[in-house]
């Protein structure tokens, strides 16, 4: 029998090729090269990224790779972080950490987005990987310092431990206690991110933390750490890279003299966060290290104005990442523009977001300023209140190389304030002009006629993001048959129907996933699509009680289809239905 | 094309002749409430009196032709009521799309101490859950409810304690640590400014900043 080619080299050698290849998409394209690529190639994979956890199941997952060592899982819709996803939809990360338990005992690395995640796992990992190096919880829920608590006791080698905006239970017995429960010989920590903690930690057990963890690079405070504190902190890890200050409101010369000094010393801060409740008068304290600053977060710095936000930008030459609140107005971006010809990203957020009128003085001159004096911008969030055509089409020629577009105009539904028309062909100029973008979130008021654009235009797109735009099935059309590298998609409050999603459907077997709330997607459509996509999960989600007690015509509130090899979920709350439980009720 | 045109079924297309039952216009998506946009539709009030209303409600409505009796038939008081929702501003769920992490981290940092002198304890008060200082000494009232707050809020409050016979001002200390009277700026600029409150013995209350007349009573 004739021998394929694939045997000519041994195992070992094609293995140690396949460790070079490291990108989740090279990986799954060399496995289909033949069986025994394959089989190596799974054998070798360490690391898996999986974007729905409702995509694959945990057996699915160990059956084909063995030896995960670094695990990646993501969860809840995105719309999820505005309230939009009701209480327990689900995201349950405890099967995986069950499973995982058993079968990958050399597991190192665990990173969980919008998932929930219990004490009980959090023990459970403590005790189940003995190699255990880095947790990262990022928006995630459904834990207390109690689990914190057993992680910081039991993971011997622990590194990196990042809660990430997470919503962390303050147990009073042992708030602020978890931090003790690092032993006294635990020494490699690397990154610490708390800065979601809403209670106080221990401080003698943070102080002498970060004096016996000579690694310690990033530390991220979390807002009860008062400045004087965090003097004794810098002062402890000259070393920082990146730090993330608690709060600072009353500006007290000693605290200020004694703070200088310590930042003095750090060499090596190249990323600030933090800030909240700053009183200006401390920022001076920082000028010294301005300039070897790649990335500020200022977004929840509510106390900072314009004045004393020029002032700091402007001395941040080698700045790449800024998040800032619209406090910085036009005349702050334009400093930016001036100062900051290295920044890539840049995140505008609204200090008054539920405000009737503006309360600053940003518009979309500021975004022009930037993408004017910018050449290496690629990634934009900007809230704002106006915007017109010519400055997005001015923003799309300046900045051809963007990637990451979302503009929020707060008001749903405004037109272009200078001649009063929809802001079709301002975005329709974002996706011409800009051939890499990767993500789109549109605002303002939107024709079908935009989406006609993206469908046209938008060839690299990978995640759209629309609200109160469209007029009908067509524009949801454009999109599903014309983006082809579309993997997400989400819409909320759009005239967009049955037609364009029944026609569409193989489509959607090709995306991680699509939300539509508040659109006119009709219950019948949704039970059809279900029955006649098998690998897809077709999920109403609809507070106001079964499906079937309406007329099937009636739209359904939320509607989240996935596709999955795993078939339909076991978890569901009340609240979703799917077609199984559809059947069940029989049609009208 | 107005945005909010809705067509009922799939096929209808608007180019094409529209019959009474094709044009059903909402006031706004189901799921929506009745907002602001409404003031774009009284424009239109012509048009809108000429056809069936059918009108979104916060707890989705069906729309289409099979379901005409749900139809709200109140039309011209909805029409009317949606107007006025111009002035002020319902919130729609999750819009703008600000994480509830990144609003709280906003909103708590406006937490004022309040003294009285006198009294041997502290409170404190979030001056941003009060939109005037009507609203904020009536609370002050209710948290001390030993005095009470006479006079309106027009810069002639005095919280009398009817034990003592005594009158308290009500004064704060700015920004710059100044200590002015409570209703002199308005309030945006007094939440801004505040650093703690006192409510002082109006006797001590003198050689506090000139008390300038109340510049606009809608501040809020």
């Amino acid at each position: 029998m004739k021998m394929m080619m694939g045997s000519s080299f041994p195992e070992e050698v094609l293995e140690h090729v396949f460790s070079f290849i490291e990108r989740d998409k090279d990986r799954n394209a060399i496995s289909t090269v033949c069986q025994s690529w394959y089989e190596i190639e799974r054998w070798s994979r360490r690391r898996v990224f999986v974007g729905n956890c409702y995509a694959v199941s945990p057996l699915i997952l160990i059956k084909r790779f063995p030896d995960v060592r670094c695990l990646e899982l993501k969860g809840k819709p995105h719309f999820a972080d505005f309230n939009l996803v009701p209480e327990g939809w689900g995201a349950y990360v405890s099967p995986w950490i069950a499973a995982a338990s058993t079968a990958y005992p050399w597991l190192e690395e665990i990173r969980l987005k919008r998932m929930v995640i219990s004490d009980d796992s959090l023990e459970l990992i403590s005790k189940s990987f003995k190699n255990f190096k880095v947790l990262v919880l990022s928006s995630c829920e459904g834990f207390s310092t109690e689990g914190l608590a057993a992680i910081a006791a039991n993971c011997r080698n622990l590194r990196e431990l990042d809660l990430r905006e997470s919503e962390v239970e303050d147990l009073n017995q042992s708030s602020g206690h978890w931090l003790s429960h690092f032993p006294d010989n635990y020494t490699s920590l690397v990154s610490l991110n708390i800065a979601c903690l809403n209670s106080e930690v221990s401080f003698t057990a943070l102080e002498r933390l970060v004096g016996r963890c000579p690694n310690l690079r990033t530390l991220r405070l979390n807002r009860a750490v008062p400045l004087d504190r965090l003097a004794i902190l810098l002062r402890r890890a000259p070393q920082l890279v990146e730090l993330g200050t608690g709060e600072a409101s009353d500006l007290r010369p000693d605290v200020f003299s004694n703070l200088s000094g310590a930042f003095s010393g750090c060499k090596e801060l190249k990323s600030l966060s933090g800030f909240w409740d700053v009183a200006p008068g401390y920022l001076p304290v920082v000028y010294p290290i301005c300039p070897r600053l790649t990335s500020l977060n200022l977004s929840y710095a509510a106390t900072i104005q314009s004045s004393d936000l020029i002032k700091l930008v402007s001395q941040c030459h080698n700045l790449q990442k800024l998040w800032v609140l619209d406090y910085i107005e036009d005349l702050g971006l334009e400093a930016l523009a001036a100062s900051c010809k290295d920044l890539r990203e840049l995140r505008v957020f609204p200090s008054e977001p539920f405000g009737a009128e503006p309360n600053v003085l940003l518009t979309e001159q500021g975004l022009v300023s930037v993408s004017e004096g910018c050449p290496k911008l690629h990634s934009v969030l900007y809230f704002c209140r106006q915007m017109s055509n010519d400055a997005l089409r001015t923003i799309a020629r300046n900045r051809p190389n963007m990637t990451r577009f979302r503009l929020c105009i707060i008001e749903p539904r405004t037109p272009d304030y200078l001649n009063h028309q929809s802001l079709d062909v301002g975005f329709g100029a974002i996706v011409e002009h800009c051939k890499d973008l990767r993500r789109l979130s549109l605002s303002g008021l939107l024709t079908d006629r935009v989406f006609e654009y993206i469908g046209t235009y938008g060839k690299k797109l990978e995640m759209l993001s629309v609200a109160f735009a469209g007029d009908s099935d067509l524009g949801l059309h454009h999109v599903l048959s014309g983006c082809e590298n579309l993997r997400k998609l989400e819409i909320r409050d759009c005239p967009f129907g049955d037609k364009a999603l029944l026609a569409n459907a193989a489509k959607l077997e090709t995306m991680r996933s699509l939300w539509m709330s508040s659109c006119s997607v009709s219950f019948g459509a949704c039970k059809l699509l279900g029955q006649k996509m098998p690998r897809l999960n077709v999920e109403v989600i609809d507070e106001r009680g079964p499906p079937g007690s309406r007329p099937e015509s009636c739209p359904v509130e939320k509607l989240y289809i996935y596709r999955t090899i795993s078939g339909q979920r076991f978890d569901m709350p009340g609240f979703v239905w799917t077609k199984d439980e559809n059947s069940a009720l029989g049609l009208s | 094309m107005p945005p909010d045109t809705l067509s009922d079924s799939p096929e209808s297309d608007v180019t094409s002749a529209m019959t009474f039952k094709d044009t059903e216009l909402t006031l706004g998506i189901p799921g929506e409430p009745t907002r602001s946009p409404a003031g774009k539709f009284c424009t239109k009030r012509g048009f809108i009196e000429t056809v069936d209303l059918n009108l979104g409600t916060s707890t989705s409505k069906p729309r289409g032709k099979a379901h005409a009796d749900e139809v709200d038939d109140k039309s011209d008081d909805a029409v009317s009521g949606a107007c006025k929702s111009t002035a002020s501003k319902t919130q729609v769920v999750g819009w703008p799309p600000v994480r509830s992490y990144r609003k709280k981290a906003l909103e708590s940092c406006k937490y004022v101490k309040v003294a009285v002198d006198g009294a041997p304890y502290l409170r404190k008060v979030d001056l941003e859950t009060y939109n005037s200082y009507q609203e904020l000494l009536m609370a002050l009232e209710k948290m001390f409810t030993c005095f009470k707050i006479r006079g309106n809020y027009l810069g002639e409050s005095k919280v009398v304690d009817p034990m003592k016979e005594m009158e308290y001002v009500p004064t704060y200390e700015d920004k710059d640590d100044d200590w002015m009277l409570v209703g002199d700026v308005p309030w945006k600029m007094f939440i801004e400014s505040c650093k703690r409150i006192r409510l002082m013995k109006s006797s001590e209350a003198v050689g506090l900043a000139p008390r300038t007349p109340p510049r606009c009573t809608t501040t809020t």
